[in-house]
């Protein structure tokens, strides 16, 4: 029998009722909560998934691309995904990895922001403070060996300046002018360097679209997990604006006057 | 002496409407020596008057640093207060944690109001025996607030709390208007000003009795400079050189003091 | 996924969840008589391939203490987070800094509490103690701690560490007839030396490069301030006044 009445309910936990005044029996729980716990098995692999997420800095703010495929293993299962979500005014979000485990986040990001909206006070979240929750939710989720499977890019402006960083599984994070997740971060990532750097207060917002949608073209050649139909979100000072999905062209002809690989003779 | 039907239990309305409990925890910030707290376009200040009790004995703390952008000042239970800053510092600290960002101070205002606010409703409790006034900068620029046991909490111009703290409050709202466009200097100057208004009569304001709290650049009476005008305690010494800039009461364009209300530090009067 | 076959238990076992990685990268650190240099570079990457070419690894904790982290970066940031918020209380309770022999043992403390978890990172510690001397403290994962003259930490410990016992310890040196080798090295000696430790493991070491970033804590009255002020663009982040004083120099290292 547990004597403490506040075991019996709901614990008390400062983290989350701040303004309960009960006393605190917080006793470590060192018995499992119920006869099953063992065999609760947590995420060890993503199932739906999401391929590469690119994005880079450019002279109005921040571009984002992904395509709209959620892969279930080589199956490519949902061809009309939105793995681009706005934040708030001034944040997007972009997610590869497991897609439940992002709908999540999405869920999460939603009632954070309705808290901040409720305030009604002129405060409000932006890119930063959503990349740092993000980050706090993601490690520690990793530190419960029960991770939120996904690479996570959170671009913004807010104040005139413009935020882009990642975070992943594992709770990494790191900012960069370009970043890009899952394949895009061996494929595209010298690509978008090599356009990008050193041009982030210059590039206008054509040039920022072409540089990204040639980097989705050659994803969509090398990248058997995606797709030729793909977003891009634009974050300004204006705030977000994600484009209707756009179709990439591409020509498959010269696989025709490939020799030397797969069942062809000569 | 204070002897009400129906001031056994805050939870228990008067049947003129009132929770006894919750006025006379109102009576115990009055019983507290007085702060001040005034806001311009650029600053936000706290002036209070420490008390000792004797000779022999330490002047006891007003002022709290809560977190790098907010500060209070305080006046009844210094026990009380402890507690109530010590939650505000978690507050603080988590936003820092989970969202890297400074908490907006309405906030932290609001989450203390809200937990006073509790303790005038459940049963078996007992109202918090203290009032603050807060300062603190956000994006929104200097704010000032007072929060008090009732679970209220306001954002002011100029206030003042704790004992004697109406004759502050006249001086404030006789000048307050001017606050706003004022420099740091002319802000601690009519605080001290307001401060001494609630002195009995034969005090002075010295650097032994009288803390000062600032949010804001540096004024240059500050030897140190804290990193973006964070909220800073001034003691002893550091008061010295705006006490200097005091002007004396006579020729101070504020009228010569009411006479004071009664004697000694018992002046609370409850009208029943 | 494949289940394999474990061949000690005969039970199924899979594939499971690694919370780690590592982020490359080194730091170092070294302590002069009146002063202490904190140093790391400012890569980080995963695997081959490079995440940022910025993202600190020295933060300064107080105006005596700066704390270089290396390894994996999620809980290097996390550690000195939750460092800084018990130096914060500290604050509160005893509205003074901690002092730096007090942070040490805080580390090791909050480093052994997760000995069965722990944060996959190298921590070394640099400033000036209660005695105006500078210190160093190095530290393993879980919170094994020495206070020392000199240590190197991360991707090119190995080939940094060898270079500072030559040089600061004077190891396999010989001293010249009738004389000794000095005990503390001057800032002036110091500061080349942490430079070439990193263009050095910036040649050897893939995960090592892109930009430098030193910090320079001096103790009161410290002799090495005049040399730090003639040097280009050393910048000045102490925020408190009449106390030990904090420099940074950022220096660029090779991108490839």
């Amino acid at each position: 029998m547990d004597h403490f009445p506040t075991n019996w309910g709901r614990p008390r936990n400062d983290a989350f009722d701040a303004y309960g005044t009960y006393p605190i029996h917080q006793r470590p729980q060192n018995t499992p909560k119920d006869k099953f716990s063992d065999g609760v098995q947590r995420t060890q692999q993503p199932i739906v998934t999401g391929t590469s997420v690119l994005a880079i800095k450019y002279k109005d703010g921040i571009m984002m691309s992904a395509d709209n495929l959620a892969s279930y293993g080589s199956l490519a299962r949902f061809k009309d995904i939105q793995r681009l979500h706005p934040v708030g005014n001034n944040t997007v979000i972009g997610a590869s990895g497991d897609m439940s485990d992002f709908q999540y986040i999405q869920t999460l990001l939603n009632e954070i922001i309705i808290d901040e909206f409720t305030s009604q006070d002129g405060h409000s979240l932006g890119p930063a403070e959503i990349h740092e929750y993000l980050s706090q939710v993601l490690y520690a989720r990793r530190s419960n060996m029960n991770p939120l499977w996904n690479s996570l890019l959170v671009g913004g402006v807010r104040d005139g300046k413009s935020f882009l960083a990642y975070v992943d599984l594992l709770g990494t994070t790191y900012s960069a002018s370009t970043i890009a997740t899952g394949y895009g971060a061996y494929i595209a990532q010298p690509l978008l360097r090599d356009a990008v750097e050193g041009r982030e207060d210059t590039l206008t917002e054509e040039q920022a679209a072409d540089i990204l949608e040639n980097c989705m073209r050659v994803l969509y050649y090398r990248d058997a997990r995606s797709l030729d139909k793909y977003q891009i979100a634009k974050v300004t000072e204006a705030g977000v604006i994600i484009s209707e999905s756009k179709h990439l062209k591409s020509s498959w002809s010269f696989a025709e006057g490939i020799r030397g690989y797969g069942a062809q003779i000569q | 002496m204070f002897r009400n039907t129906y001031d056994s239990d805050n939870t228990v309305f008067s049947p003129q409407g009132r929770l006894h409990q919750v006025e006379y925890a109102l009576e115990a910030v009055k019983q507290g020596s007085a702060a001040v707290g005034l806001r311009s376009k650029t600053h936000a200040v706290l002036l209070a008057l420490k008390r000792s009790t004797g000779e022999l004995a330490s002047y006891q703390q007003k002022m709290f640093r809560i977190d790098d952008h907010v500060g209070i000042a305080i006046a009844g239970l210094t026990s009380d207060a402890r507690v109530l800053s010590n939650f505000m510092r978690q507050q603080a600290m988590s936003s820092k944690m989970v969202f890297n960002r400074p908490i907006p101070v309405n906030r932290l205002v609001s989450s203390i109001a809200d937990k006073a606010q509790v303790n005038t409703q459940e049963y078996g409790r007992r109202p918090y025996g203290v009032g603050f006034l807060v300062i603190g900068q956000d994006k929104g620029g200097p704010h000032l607030y007072e929060f008090s046991p009732s679970g209220n909490s306001y954002e002011y111009y100029a206030m003042s709390i704790g004992a004697r703290s109406q004759s502050a409050k006249t001086y404030l709202e006789k000048h307050y208007e001017s606050f706003a466009d004022c420099t740091l200097e002319d802000l601690v100057r009519h605080g001290l000003h307001a401060l001494r208004e609630t002195l009995q009569q034969d005090k002075e304001l010295n650097v032994n009795n009288t803390s000062i709290g600032i949010v804001g650049p540096k004024s240059p009476h500050e030897k140190v400079e804290t990193p973006g005008g964070s909220f800073r305690i001034l003691e002893n010494d550091s008061v010295e050189p705006f006490l200097q800039t005091m002007i004396a009461k006579e020729s101070a364009d504020a009228p010569a003091p009411a006479p004071a209300l009664s004697t000694g530090d018992e002046d609370v009067q409850m009208s029943e | 996924m494949p289940a394999m076959v474990s061949s000690m238990s005969q039970q199924p076992t899979q594939q499971a969840f690694n919370p780690y990685t590592e982020n490359g990268g080194t730091i170092l650190a070294i302590a002069g008589a009146d002063f202490s240099v904190i140093a790391g570079d400012t890569r980080q990457s995963e695997g081959y391939s490079i995440q940022t070419r910025y993202a600190p690894k020295v933060f300064k904790l107080t105006d005596k203490a700066v704390l270089a982290v290396n390894g994996f970066a999620a809980d290097g940031n996390m550690f000195v987070k939750k460092v800084r918020q018990r130096l914060e209380w500290y604050r509160h309770a005893h509205a003074k800094d901690m002092p730096i022999r007090a942070i040490a043992r805080l580390i090791q403390t909050m480093l052994y509490a997760r000995r069965f978890f722990p944060y996959y990172v190298y921590n070394i510690l640099g400033g000036i103690e209660e005695d105006g001397t500078g210190a160093v403290y190095s530290f393993d994962p879980v919170g094994s701690y020495e206070r020392e003259a000199c240590r190197a930490a991360g991707a090119a410990q190995a080939l940094v560490q060898p270079f500072l016992d030559n040089q600061i310890y004077f190891k396999n040196q010989t001293p010249a007839p009738g004389s000794s080798f000095p005990k503390h090295l001057p800032l002036t000696s110091v500061l080349p030396l942490v430079i070439d430790s990193f263009t050095s493991a910036t040649e050897r070491h893939i995960e090592v490069g892109d930009g430098l970033e030193i910090y320079v804590v001096l103790a009161k009255n410290s002799t090495a301030l005049q040399s730090l002020q003639s040097l280009r663009g050393a910048q000045e982040v102490t925020t408190t006044a009449d106390g030990e004083r904090v420099f940074v120099i950022r220096r660029d290292l090779k991108k490839d």
